[in-house]
This record gives C-alpha cells, sequence and structure tokens, in this order.
C-alpha cells in the first residue's frame, strides 16, 4: 500500500453509514437483526432471514479469515496505487458474512487464502474505513 | 422428448453484426439500428414484420428498445422490454421471445445488443450504483476483472487449478478466433506470451480478459410456420434456464454473500437445462460457454458437466475444445478473442453453426449445442437444435 491514504470512495447507502462512521473506537461493527440475531451484510433494510426491520448495528470481534482476494497490478482507481490487495474477509461469529476490504500489514504477495486477520481503521476526517492486517502466526486449527 | 410448449411455436431464423472496433465514431443507436437491419433481413423479413424489440444493458450503457424500433420506422409493436441485466440476458430474452411468440403475443421479435464498449463507458472503469457498490469502491474494487479474479483465486484453490489451466483456454480459443474474420484478436497465442502478458488482477492477465469493443448483434425470431420460409435453417430452443443462486448479493458484482466462490450459475442450471432437453453433454456438438474472462469457461466446463470437478483445465488442456476437439468451445474464438459483446454474440455463433454458417470454423454436422450467459451467481443458458 501506499504511505498516503488512498482516496477512497464513500458515499454510504442509507443503512450503511455506520460501517464507516462508527469505527473511532477502535470497535467493528456490523448489522444485526434484533430478532433473529442473524449478521448481515452488506447492510440492507429488512433481515434476509426472518424479515425483521428491527436491525442496528452491534460490536463484532474483528478478527476473521481471507476466504478468497485479488492481488491488483493496475491501477484500476486514480489514487489506488498497485499493487493493493482486495480480499474478502469471512468474520468470525459467522463465516457466511464476508467483507470487502484490503489486506494491509504485510507484502502482498504474503497473502493468503485461509489467513487469519484482525481489523484495524483508517481514519480520513469522519471516516474510519475498517481494513484487515494479518494476526501473529497461529492458524486455525482444523 | 421434443422442445416444450413454450418455445415450440418459435425459432431463431437471422442474426446480424455491425463491424467490432476500437472507435466506431458512432452513436450508440446507430450500432443498433444496423444490426438489427442486418438480422431482420437475414431472417428474411422486413422491417414492416417486426412487432417486438429486446434489448439488455449494463449501467445505461446502450440505447433503448423503443429508440431502435423509432430509427427503423418499426410500428405497432406488440412487445418490448429493456433489461438491466448484463451478461446473464441473452439466452433468458431468447427463450423469453420465444414464448411471446409462441403464445401468440408477437409474431416477429428482434433481440439486440448494442454499445460503444471501447471508445465509450467501459465495464472496467464505470462506477457501479447501488448500496453493495459503496463496500467495494472503498477498498478498490470497480472493475469486472477484479470481481472475476476473486472466484478465479477461489476455484484455483479448492481444485488446483494452475495459471496453464487458464492458459490452456485462452489458447485454444485463439485457435478458433484464427478462423473467424470478425475476431478482434486473432494471432496465435502460445504459453509463454500468455504467461508474459500483464497482470491486472492476480490471478488474471491481460489475455485472460475479454476484448472490449465498439459494436451491436442482434438475433431475430420467428414464428414456426415463418421460419419454413426463412432463407437459412430455423433454429429450436429445446430447453432453456436461468436461475439467480440464493446469496446472490445486492447486485451483480456483489459476491460476498454467494457461499462458493468456486461454482458459478452453471452448477444451479444444469441439471434442470438437461432434464429438460433430454439430452445430455455427451449429444452436444459444441458449447458456446460465456466467457468474459477464461476462468469462467473452466466454471462452465465442469458446471454443465462436460468436465468433472476441479478437472476442466486438463480436460482443455487435452485439446477437447480446441478446433478437430471432441466438445468445440467458443467456436468463435469467445468474447476474449471476437470482442465483448456481452453474451450476444455467444448466442449468434451457436445459430450460425446450427445453420451450418460457421465458415472455416464450422464445426461439421453441428445439429445441437448450448450456449451460456453469465459468469458468476446468476445466468441463462438454452440447449439448441437445429430443425
Amino acid at each position: 500500500m501506499s504511505a498516503d491514504p488512498p482516496p477512497r470512495f464513500i458515499s454510504p447507502h442509507a443503512e450503511g453509514e455506520f460501517y464507516w462512521t462508527s469505527g473511532a473506537d477502535g470497535v467493528l461493527r456490523l448489522q444485526r437483526c434484533g430478532d433473529c440475531r442473524r449478521y448481515i451484510h452488506p447492510p440492507g433494510p429488512v433481515c434476509p432471514y426472518c424479515h425483521s426491520r428491527a436491525l442496528s448495528p452491534e460490536p463484532v470481534a474483528g478478527t476473521g479469515t481471507i476466504a478468497t482476494f485479488t492481488i491488483n497490478r493496475k491501477e484500476w482507481i486514480p489514487g489506488f496505487e498497485p499493487p493493493y490487495v482486495f480480499a474478502l474477509v469471512e468474520i468470525d461469529e459467522d463465516p457466511t458474512i464476508r467483507l470487502g476490504t484490503n489486506i494491509v500489514g504485510c507484502e502482498v504477495d504474503d497473502v493468503e487464502i485461509g489467513m487469519r486477520v484482525e481489523v484495524e481503521f483508517e481514519a480520513n476526517g469522519e471516516w474510519h474505513v475498517p481494513l484487515f492486517h494479518p494476526l501473529p502466526v497461529e492458524r486455525s486449527e482444523e | 422428448m421434443g422442445e416444450p410448449s413454450a418455445y415450440r411455436g418459435a425459432a431463431i431464423t437471422g442474426v446480424g453484426f455491425t463491424e467490432f472496433s476500437k472507435a466506431s465514431g458512432r452513436s450508440v443507436l446507430s450500432l443498433a439500428a444496423e444490426a438489427c437491419r442486418a438480422a431482420i433481413l437475414d431472417a428474411g423479413l422486413e422491417g414492416a414484420d417486426i412487432d417486438g424489440v429486446v434489448t439488455y444493458q449494463y449501467l445505461n450503457d446502450s440505447v433503448p428498445a423503443q429508440a431502435v424500433a423509432a430509427v427503423l420506422g418499426l410500428g405497432d409493436l406488440r412487445h418490448i422490454l429493456d433489461s438491466g441485466l448484463a451478461g446473464q440476458a441473452p439466452c433468458y430474452l431468447a427463450a423469453h421471445a420465444a414464448t411471446m411468440i409462441s403464445t401468440g403475443v408477437a409474431r416477429n421479435i428482434v433481440i439486440y445488443r448494442a454499445l460503444n464498449g471501447r471508445s465509450g463507458q467501459r465495464v472496467g472503469s464505470a462506477r457501479a450504483p447501488g448500496d453493495a457498490a459503496d463496500l467495494r469502491h472503498d477498498a478498490g474494487l470497480i472493475a469486472y476483472p477484479q470481481t472475476i479474479a476473486l472466484w478465479a483465486r477461489r476455484y484455483m484453490i479448492e481444485t488446483g487449478a494452475t495459471e496453464a489451466d487458464l492458459a490452456a483456454v485462452a489458447i485454444a480459443q485463439r485457435e478458433w478466433a484464427a478462423r473467424n474474420d470478425r475476431a478482434f484478436r486473432r494471432s496465435p497465442l502460445s504459453i509463454d506470451e500468455h504467461h508474459a502478458s500483464p497482470m491486472v488482477a492476480d490471478p488474471l492477465r491481460a489475455v485472460d480478459c475479454t476484448t472490449e469493443v465498439d459494436g451491436a448483434c442482434a438475433i431475430v425470431l420467428t414464428s414456426d410456420e415463418r421460419a419454413a420460409d426463412a432463407p437459412h435453417p430455423a433454429v429450436g430452443i429445446r430447453s432453456a434456464a436461468y436461475v439467480l443462486g440464493r446469496g446472490g448479493g445486492l447486485d451483480m458484482a456483489d459476491s460476498s454473500s454467494w457461499p462458493d466462490l468456486s461454482r458459478n450459475h452453471t452448477s444451479l442450471l444444469a441439471d434442470r437445462l438437461w432434464a429438460d432437453a433430454g439430452l445430455g453433454p455427451d449429444e452436444m456438438d459444441f458449447a458456446q460457454i460465456y466467457d468474459c474472462f477464461s476462468s469462467v469457461v473452466l466454471f462452465g466446463l465442469e458446471g454443465l458437466g462436460f468436465a468433472d470437478r476441479g478437472e476442466a483445465g486438463e480436460f482443455v488442456r487435452a485439446g477437447h475444445t480446441a478446433p478437430g476437439g471432441r466438445i468445440p468451445v467458443n467456436t468463435n474464438g469467445g468474447l476474449l478473442n471476437e470482442g465483448y459483446l456481452h453474451g450476444m454474440n455467444t448466442l449468434a455463433e451457436a445459430v450460425l453453426q446450427l445453420q451450418g454458417r460457421g465458415g472455416d470454423r464450422q464445426v461439421p454436422d453441428a445439429e445441437t449445442g448450448v450456449v451460456t450467459s453469465g459468469a458468476l451467481q446468476d445466468g441463462s443458458a438454452l440447449v439448441l437444435v437445429r430443425r
């Protein structure tokens, strides 16, 4: 990653704004259904499992596993200097929930599927963008 | 088992193309009108015969069906449809049009895809609207190759497929493209040249990606009575399927909710497609598999049952999909080489093959073939037969 923060496109939809703003305290929050208690991501207007509308952001541990990733070798977006990693991270609370994010804090060629990662936040004004860095080597037990 | 009643009363009889170029210098409307007119004439019809116009677009990169009807002077339309589906659309829309004709809603329908996909808005740079896009763009994912790369890498990890397997797809299809005057990329491709191609979204290299072009492509469907008098053989729909898998996400590029990134829509619709056709993969004379990227062909070969799980790469490397192979795949060179008309040309190529109009790339005695539309968790497919 480049040293300067990339010019991230943030134009949150109504249900999703908290995803980029609630991390000032270092805690990752995801939308959760108040009735069936499932996590929902991307944040939506209604729970896809029980159709409840009692949805609100709740804290999660902020740890997860890389489900897949791509190393971008081309400048797809001006300012996003290659190479950078876009990954889908499965969160520990519910592996069906995957967050699209960047993997930072390591060489791009060291990123692997199955790698354990932890959230950090890139502060930029009011935004706190959830990014993930590798956890110290302690691979998930089978 | 014959053709189902929903489709039996209709047939595909004509195809039309514009030139495919890097810069058409023309409006999308002009391209659309040219391809539609060509397809109408190819079907032995006149503009006045057309009472249905159908199209699809992505992020408003095209012109509405009504505009094409206006410039071609078509009138008294009975059926019109502008679909927001992208590459998933062509097979679905052909089946839909056949149903409209079989049930008497319309008599002659033209379906087109038109875009200045190279000189105008490119899929690789257009920012998608919608709630899922926010969650990709903030981390630098905007272009379609990046999304496909996520799937390709997961597939490779799960199956052991390698870059050589991706290369094999690109190489085999380049062999087909060499026989197709319309194809944009026609020169032979070696494995060394593949591996030297710039990595754009690892594991995808530039030659694993489709060739974006300006152009248009159209097909015409007519009633079975009218088809008997058409200049070229009628092509019937033996079966059709569309599927959107559960957990498909908020939009086309939203992979975040899709449970299995190593299988695409073809795995979900294959059983239905083959059962309804009363035919199986072994009975196909060719397969035109949507191939915006090389990896998607591997997904399609396995999803449709041409190759076992994890063995599509070996299947392609053995030459089975190349000219002279057991199951010719993407005989126009595919979207990789002919150009990215979002699968409309994939379907048109199937029609040309079944009509015996494949020229230097004609598959001998082609009577039945399968076509797919789409790369990810939703898509459509047809089994087509020469009547």
